[in-house]
């Protein structure tokens, strides 16, 4: 196995060692801790909104004018839909495929 | 008794299960497409088994993002999984260690609203339930991204089948999902242009920890708000 491949596989590794930490830290600090601080709380709340963010953002301002209408659409109709993840991929799929297959 | 509540839990999950799997082979094509092998992608799967922060990963990964900076992502996408086994933590004790284990690494979301429904209804959590209701999610989880893995490897340009546009949407859906939380809009407006304006100034990896490091601060700095979900006991008493 090449160095580059074997790095992926330590990387791997790491992020399951790292889910698991989450998977059982709770159970871990519930049974020793009283009280987790409202401003520790407020931002740990804030943390998958903020993460994720961050890959949806600058694809919607860089992405290409397919990608940003196909985001927008798909956005507007979830949101006015109330639709699932789901639906609201295939929304964004159909669009950008018309954008590149049809009108372009 | 116990082979009873194993297929009950695997009827639980099976609706999950179908839900879950365009993800699992979406995950697999994804990963291919960002330079993973199939074993990879399937090694991903079955080892770290949560779907969201597999696609951060990969993301990140096929962006050359340092190694700490992604196992970092995973872990704060993940984070909430905390509050998940601090929640469930009454309902399982009785399990023992090695149950324990096992029940922890298979704690994704639907199996711990599933847990706390049940144990809200006063219904047992018998590890044999806990364990159906996991592995029918889990096993096939990994068998759709093998499927999609190798669907993927078929695919020359994955922008003439729109491969491209499902992450950003799918991220889109996920933050959708925490719309409810206390100071949402605020925390993704500026995470959004921190994350743009790191994208611009900085460069590509850096604009994830700089547009989640403005959201987080700006959660910790606000006032607290008086419909958070756990409201501070000291601030009511004085």
């Amino acid at each position: 196995m090449d160095p580059q491949h074997l790095n992926l596989i330590y990387l791997i590794i790491a992020a399951a060692a790292a889910t698991f930490l989450t998977r059982v830290g709770g159970y871990i600090l519930i049974t020793q801790m009283k009280q987790i601080p409202p401003r520790l709380e407020a931002a740990l709340n804030a943390v998958p909104a903020a993460v994720l963010t961050t890959l949806v953002a600058p694809a919607f301002v860089y992405g290409g004018l397919d990608v940003t209408i196909a985001m927008f659409v798909a956005f507007a109709v979830a949101l006015g839909l109330n639709l699932s993840t789901l639906r609201m991929l295939v929304i964004g799929w159909v669009v950008v495929m018309v954008i590149r297959h049809v009108v372009m | 008794m116990t082979k009873n509540d194993f297929w009950e839990g695997v009827r639980g999950g099976f609706p999950i299960m179908l839900a879950a799997s365009p993800f699992g082979a979406l995950f697999g094509a994804l990963a291919v497409d960002n330079g993973f092998t199939i074993a990879d992608a399937v090694f991903m799967s079955a080892t770290v088994y949560a779907g969201a922060s597999q696609m951060v990963g990969i993301e990140l990964f096929g962006n050359h993002v340092q190694p700490w900076l992604v196992v970092l992502s995973v872990f704060a996408v993940n984070f909430r999984h905390v509050l998940y086994s601090a929640s469930i933590a009454k309902y399982v004790r009785h399990f023992t260690f090695g149950q324990k284990f096992l029940a922890f690494f298979l704690l994704v979301d639907p199996q711990y609203a599933e847990t706390e429904k049940r144990g809200e209804r006063g219904l047992p959590i018998t590890f044999a339930w806990y364990l159906g209701f996991g592995l029918v999610i889990y096993i096939p989880w990994i068998i759709n991204t093998l499927v999609g893995a190798i669907f993927g490897q078929m695919i020359g340009d994955p922008k003439a089948i729109g491969l491209d546009v499902l992450l950003p949407v799918y991220f889109m859906g996920l933050v959708m999902g925490f719309r409810k939380r206390d100071r949402f809009l605020p925390i993704v407006t500026v995470s959004g242009l921190a994350s743009v304006a790191g994208m611009h100034f900085v460069g590509s990896p850096w604009h994830v920890s700089i547009g989640a490091l403005a959201g987080i601060l700006l959660a910790a700095c606000l006032p607290p708000t008086n419909q958070a979900p756990a409201p501070t006991g000291v601030q009511k008493e004085a």
